[in-house]
């Protein structure tokens, strides 16, 4: 009997689900609530590790064959759902018992300091808990202190980015109310400090923008549209170069491209069919996210509300779309820019013969995040401060990925990473506190980050 | 097929901010005692102008639904007075063409 137990403990999705379960019940749901949502998690959680299997298989590592075969460097697509897909199948464990010690931890920060924030964009949490879950394991924890020290760290962030961007997210919504909730919080102050250079530019929506590019926000198509050109460009190199002479068998997945077959598969062809793949399987990881975080949301929600009546909600990133429309889109396509111009610079460092991953720029991430940077630039700086604030955001996020590849450890040979600013930040700080500081002294070091909001608290008071 | 049976609330990835609208319409319909009335959450890639009686979107995302007949597009998506207000209002049309917060 303890063997089961014990062994549902440690599948992911059973754990997952029973989180599920136990949030259902407490929440006093009657019992085809409490099923439906349970199996949904679960189901979910399945869902998202088939998106995993079909990322790899189907696209990714052959674009990370070609790209290494065509320019000798290591090329990788920047998207959170590709990363964590594959990292949640060795830390499928670890990510599920930080995220939930971190939502708990978060309440109780949002009680007791002055981050009074609750984060409930449950996407983003999960995404950070599995980043955290990998880089506290580089620095020597597991078990239960890996997952005491990793939700502590989550519950940190899940507070703090908020409240940092507070000032700049009252002057766009026009209410203390609420909370900016997205980890690319980074770029978002930056975009906004930048922005302050210009204040007084005329806002962006006083201008006449074409509506007509928000069908780019549809993910599927934009991912499906940018990974297509990146497959072509690669594969015409790596055709050029003579990839299609060399011998199969030294490159197991190319093998529909390089085994002829009755009809052998144009490289064009193949090229077209394996970009759209890559988007299917983020469509594929996105059904799965949504039905994990879809049941744990609402949960946590009305269980933080009842707790700390208090708290301001921070809500995901296309909750300032609707005050800057026209930012939003400019801020996209600006950023997108700043990615292609660092993608060049990383090219010429790599020239120069600096060994560095080349960060290709993702849609999704210059889409939400570069749109973000754009409306917070221009809330404090208009137009000018919109532009020239999401092209350094653009160049931030292409920078900051590839600085922090080494702290991955095998994760930073995926062909993927983590793309929001602060993704990247807390990795490298704390990646690198982890290089330093192993084992229980890491612990301590996180409990301890943790804590400080509250102690501050503490001691302003006693004033 | 006039009656609101069921309510679609969308956003670009269908993750975050469309699940936040569908609590406070949830919660909404509760106050005003609206029963039968289902809601729910999608994305930009999923968003089916069959899959529901009425749909709730940011003014960022109506561009790509705008040949919706029945629609409520809010200005600013967390709010529930402005929320409350619109949905209101489109309870009282239940016709087949329903177009509130649109300019």
């Amino acid at each position: 009997m303890l063997d089961f137990i014990l062994n549902i403990l440690a599948t992911p999705a059973m754990l997952v689900g029973i989180m599920a379960l136990v949030g259902l019940v407490l929440q006093g749901k009657p019992v085809e609530d409490v099923v439906r949502g349970t199996v949904k998690t679960i189901v979910g959680f399945l869902v998202l590790s088939a998106g995993a299997g079909f990322l790899t298989g189907g696209s990714l590592n052959a674009f990370g064959d070609l790209f290494n075969y065509a320019f000798n460097m290591q090329g990788v697509v920047p998207n959170n759902e590709a990363v964590v897909a594959l990292a949640l199948e060795e830390f499928g464990l670890a990510t599920s018992y930080i995220m939930v010690i971190g939502l708990v931890l978060n309440v109780v920060l949002a009680r007791f300091s002055d981050l009074n924030f609750i984060f409930l964009t449950g996407h983003h949490s999960l995404y950070m808990a599995c980043m955290l879950a990998v880089v506290l394991s580089v620095g020597g924890l597991e078990g239960i202190p890996l997952y005491i020290a990793g939700g502590c760290l989550l519950a940190f962030v899940s507070a703090f980015s908020p409240w940092f961007l507070r000032n700049t997210m009252e002057k766009i919504v026009e209410t203390d109310e609420l909370g900016f909730g997205h980890f690319g919080g980074l770029g978002y102050w930056v975009s906004a400090q930048v922005g302050k250079l210009f204040k007084g530019s005329k806002s962006t929506e006083e201008i006449e923008f074409p509506q007509r590019l928000t069908f780019l926000r549809d993910t599927t198509v934009s991912i499906g549209l940018t990974m297509v050109v990146f497959f072509l460009v690669v594969t015409a190199i790596a055709v050029g170069k003579g990839i299609l002479d060399v011998d199969p068998s030294l490159y197991p997945n190319l093998t529909d491209l390089l085994v002829a077959g009755e009809t052998k598969i144009h490289w064009a062809v193949w090229a077209i069919t394996k970009g759209l793949s890559f988007s299917g399987a983020i469509y594929i990881i996105l059904s799965g996210v949504r039905l994990i975080v879809g049941e744990m949301v609402p949960a946590f929600k009305g269980i933080a509300e009842k707790l700390v009546p208090g708290a301001v909600p921070a809500i995901d990133c296309p909750v300032v779309y609707p005050y800057a429309p026209n930012a939003v889109l400019i801020g996209f396509l600006v950023s997108f820019l700043g990615g292609i111009v660092g993608l060049l610079v990383l090219g010429l460092m790599n020239n120069a013969g600096i060994a560095i991953a080349m960060i290709l720029p993702g849609v999704v991430p210059h889409f939400f995040c570069g749109a973000s940077a754009g409306v917070f630039g221009n809330a404090e700086g208009g137009l000018k401060g919109c532009v020239v604030g999401s092209f350094i955001h653009g160049l931030l996020i292409t920078f900051l990925p590839a600085i922090v590849m080494p702290v991955f450890g095998n994760l930073g040979f995926a062909n993927t990473t983590f793309s929001d600013a602060d993704f990247s930040w807390m990795a490298l700080v704390f990646g690198n506190i982890a290089g330093f500081v192993k084992g229980m002294p890491l612990l301590v070091v996180c409990v301890l980050v943790y804590l400080a909001p509250i102690a501050l608290k503490l001691v302003s008071k006693k004033k | 097929m006039a009656v609101i049976r069921k309510i679609m609330c969308c956003c670009g990835s269908g993750l975050g901010s469309s699940m936040m609208v569908q609590l406070n319409v949830n919660s909404i319909l509760k106050k005003l005692g609206k029963e039968g009335v289902t809601c729910e959450h999608t994305s930009l890639s999923e968003v089916n102008v069959n899959s529901a009686d009425l749909f709730v979107v940011g003014k960022d995302i109506y561009p790509q639904l705008k040949d919706y007949p029945r629609i409520i597009v809010l200005d600013k998506i967390m709010s529930k007075v402005e929320l409350e207000e619109k949905l209101k209002a489109a309870f009282e049309v239940e016709g087949d063409i329903i177009r509130i917060g649109v300019e």
